[in-house]
């Protein structure tokens, strides 16, 4: 039998080596938090706290302002020096809570404290989830809590955990299964807890023989969990190749997962929800990767939610050659920042730095019709044509190509022998026809 | 403000291939078709190689420079050009004739219609026909070992006997770089491996072809053998019908215009007046390339039932 894969996808270079076998490293931060009000997607928060307050690991400073928002919980003890907008990875100014950190990690009552999953009711279990601010940590950042309440609850057949890490480079992932496996089952089967007739999946790229090993010996006794050894492909990880690989059933872009029965977290978010439910902490920290042939010494970080870019970094051994590019994320979906003064956000996952900036290096050139982009699209869509359509700015066309079913993973951009920048207009095409979507809603 | 880092949108990198890595590999791949053509017909085919070559790259030159755009020859798609259609000259041409065939290809069937990537048909292809209308008895002409020779499929058709062996190596009467089985396979292999080129079209093309001179034809083995080594077909095939500019992008797309090859070429060769037909079937069908796209657009991931 083959593994577990899906149709479509490339090979990028992976560059995890570079930090696979590095453990993961707490990182005390020095320096001022950020806490950008907006670090998922929905509302913003909305702060609960005003200049000059003392604050204690662990507080909610910002609460969720609508049903599809997050809480913001302060990771550091100290005092709110100001509210005001910052940059923020995206490139956009987000009304951030900054704070003085006095070093001491003062915290509030009860923070860490053991706490026994089976004798939570469901909802309170999804109020844990919600009041913790946890948000998809794989990137997308959308609330757990909603995720985790779909509108039949007995409809959900898989839990899927997002063990695939394809995004080159990364190891966040990699290192938290084989550091702390056994907090990812936790975290699987307290979201099995809610769900009285889903399996749970651990689905992990067969790039990582030892996390499937390890994984498989902690599962071994657990009927309803399994561990499923995936292709190593870009993007399995997204989630609806994901979806497809293990359970073969198909997502499209209307559809939520849990209309497929399916409901997929990724392995660092599934961590904080073990962090929450059973250890009383919210999301105040995040596994990141520092890594790039520009950093000297790239290795993971257990960072405090808001720490400032510069002291990873500088943890990191700081440039060994000057980059040329830093990207937010890995090389295939991450943002590319300007400048390093960024707080670290649940959603970040990597600091990747390259000496080379590949896209400034190549210039694009006339389509050659190779068709290349068609054979890796995972959504079986034409990229050669929806360049076309979007080109002539003509939303019609593309919306007629499925061109909305594309999920910007950038395998077509990557393959490309003439080095057209099809993602980048699809990005914006899709943003036009959502834009014009909700005008007409 | 500090120095600021490179930002773009996203993927952040780039795989290896370039158009002109792309290029060079299917001229890397006629490299073993022309050597033979060499070998065979004497410097005198080593000249029209040249010729034509440098004629379509003159050409790209002159043009680009005289319309003001970005001067492309170093992307090889020229020199590409000019190879296929050498390969498909008699040893024997005036070489005036390749000249102007380079010339015809570069400027009316790719650099008129907007350049590389825009051109409707394969453009070695159209110089070959318009050649063929317009010096039909010297482009026809083809000698072996000094003596002028009927082609094999122009015996078969006159109801004689070939050799498919002789068909096979390549020790048969025709142009330059169709001759030889082998060594255009050596080069097919190459552009297989290198992921160049699918074997989609070539193979729907090849087994078309050969179950329709089966049931049309004559259904004896050596007849089948005879028309897949003959009439450039292998070249045809592997070469020219998978020129991406010109060939459906779509991989059902693919396959069909392989079998719409397949049954033009069986049409042309057994029902038609010539024993050929390889050329003008690829571009007949390179005006359908559109059509056939449309009819086989794939089916979006998780949208099949639509």
């Amino acid at each position: 039998m083959g593994l577990a894969t899906f149709k479509g996808g490339i090979h990028p270079y992976e560059g995890k080596e570079l930090s696979e076998n590095k453990p993961v490293q707490v990182l005390m931060p020095q320096g001022d938090m950020v806490y950008p009000m907006s670090q998922h997607i929905g509302a913003p928060a909305t702060p609960i706290v005003a200049k000059g307050d003392q604050v204690l690991v662990g507080q909610k400073i910002g609460e969720a302002s609508g049903f599809i928002s997050a809480n913001v919980i302060c990771s550091v003890s100290g005092t709110v020096k100001a509210i005001e907008p910052r940059r923020v990875a995206n490139g956009t100014m987000v009304n951030s809570i900054i704070v003085e950190n006095d070093g001491e990690y003062k915290t509030v009552e009860g923070l860490g404290a053991d706490r026994d999953p089976s004798t939570l009711s469901k909802q309170e279990i999804r109020d844990i989830v919600k009041e913790a601010g946890i948000v998809g940590m794989g990137g997308a950042g959308f609330p757990t809590n909603v995720k985790l309440s779909p509108k039949d609850e007995n409809a959900i057949d898989f839990i899927l955990v997002n063990g695939a890490e394809c995004e080159p480079y990364l190891t966040s992932d990699y290192r938290m299964m084989m550091e702390e496996p056994e907090k990812v089952v936790g975290g699987l089967k307290v979201i099995l807890q809610l769900f009285d007739k889903a399996q749970g999946r651990i689905g992990i790229e067969n790039n990582k023989p030892e996390a499937i090993k390890k994984m498989k010996e902690l599962v071994k006794d657990e009927p309803r969990i399994e561990v499923v050894e995936l292709l190593t492909k870009y993007p399995q990880g997204g989630e609806r190749s994901l979806i497809n690989a293990i359970t073969g059933r198909k997502v499209n872009s209307s559809m939520l997962p849990a209309d497929a029965g399916c409901i997929v977290d990724n392995v660092d978010t599934v961590i904080a929800i073990y962090m929450a439910v059973c250890k009383t902490t919210p999301l105040i920290r995040r596994i990141i990767t520092v890594t790039g042939d520009a950093i000297a010494n790239p290795q993971n970080f257990n960072v405090k939610t808001g720490t400032n870019y510069m002291e990873l970094l500088e943890a990191a051994g700081g440039f060994k050659v000057e980059p040329e590019k830093v990207i937010s994320g890995g090389p295939m979906m991450g943002q590319a920042l300007f400048d390093l003064n960024m707080p670290v956000s649940k959603t970040s996952s990597a600091l990747t730095c390259l000496s080379h900036d590949e896209v400034a290096a190549s210039t694009p050139s006339a389509c050659i019709r190779c068709g290349r982009c068609i054979g890796v699209c995972p959504s079986h869509i034409v990229p050669q044509m929806m360049m076309e359509a979007a080109e002539h700015n003509d939303c019609a066309k593309f919306e007629k190509l499925n061109g909305m079913e594309c999920m910007e993973c950038g395998s077509c951009t990557y393959v490309c022998p003439a080095k057209r920048m099809l993602t980048q207009a699809f990005k914006e095409m899709r943003k036009t026809i959502a834009a014009n979507r909700r005008k007409k809603a | 403000m500090a120095k600021l880092y490179n930002v773009s949108s996203s993927p952040h990198v780039r795989s290896k291939d370039t158009t002109g890595s792309i290029m060079y590999d299917v001229a890397i791949a006629m490299l073993p078709a022309s050597a033979y053509g060499v070998y065979q017909f004497g410097l005198k085919a080593l000249l029209v190689i040249l010729v034509t070559v440098a004629s379509c790259i003159l050409s790209e030159y002159v043009f680009e420079n005289l319309m003001h755009k970005p001067v492309t020859i170093s992307d090889g798609s020229a020199l590409v050009t000019g190879m296929i259609l050498a390969l498909n000259m008699p040893a024997d041409i005036p070489l005036w004739i390749p000249f102007i065939g380079g010339m015809f290809a570069i400027i009316v069937v790719k650099q008129v219609y907007g350049g590389l990537g825009q051109n409707f048909m394969n453009p070695a292809l159209a110089a070959r026909c318009f050649l063929l209308i317009s010096f039909a008895s010297k482009m026809s002409t083809f000698t072996l070992d000094g003596y002028s020779g009927a082609t094999p499929l122009a015996v078969l058709k006159a109801g004689g006997t070939v050799d498919v062996t002789a068909m096979f190596i390549g020790k048969i009467p025709g142009t330059i770089g169709e001759v030889s089985v082998v060594a255009l396979l050596i080069g097919a292999a190459y552009l297989l491996v290198k992921k160049v080129i699918s074997i989609r079209i070539p193979a729907a093309y090849i087994l078309t072809l050969a179950v329709f001179v089966f049931i049309f034809g004559k259904q004896d083995i050596n007849f089948v053998l005879a028309q897949i080594c003959g009439g450039g077909l292998i070249f045809g095939a592997f070469f020219m019908a998978t020129d991406y500019v010109t060939s459906p992008i779509t991989p059902n797309g693919q396959i069909l215009f392989g079998i719409l090859l397949g049954v033009l070429t069986g049409l042309f060769r057994l029902f038609g007046g010539s024993a050929e037909g390889v050329s003008y079937a690829i571009i007949i069908s390179n005006i359908l390339v559109p059509l056939i796209e449309k009819a086989t657009m794939p089916k979006a991931f998780g949208r099949e039932g639509k």
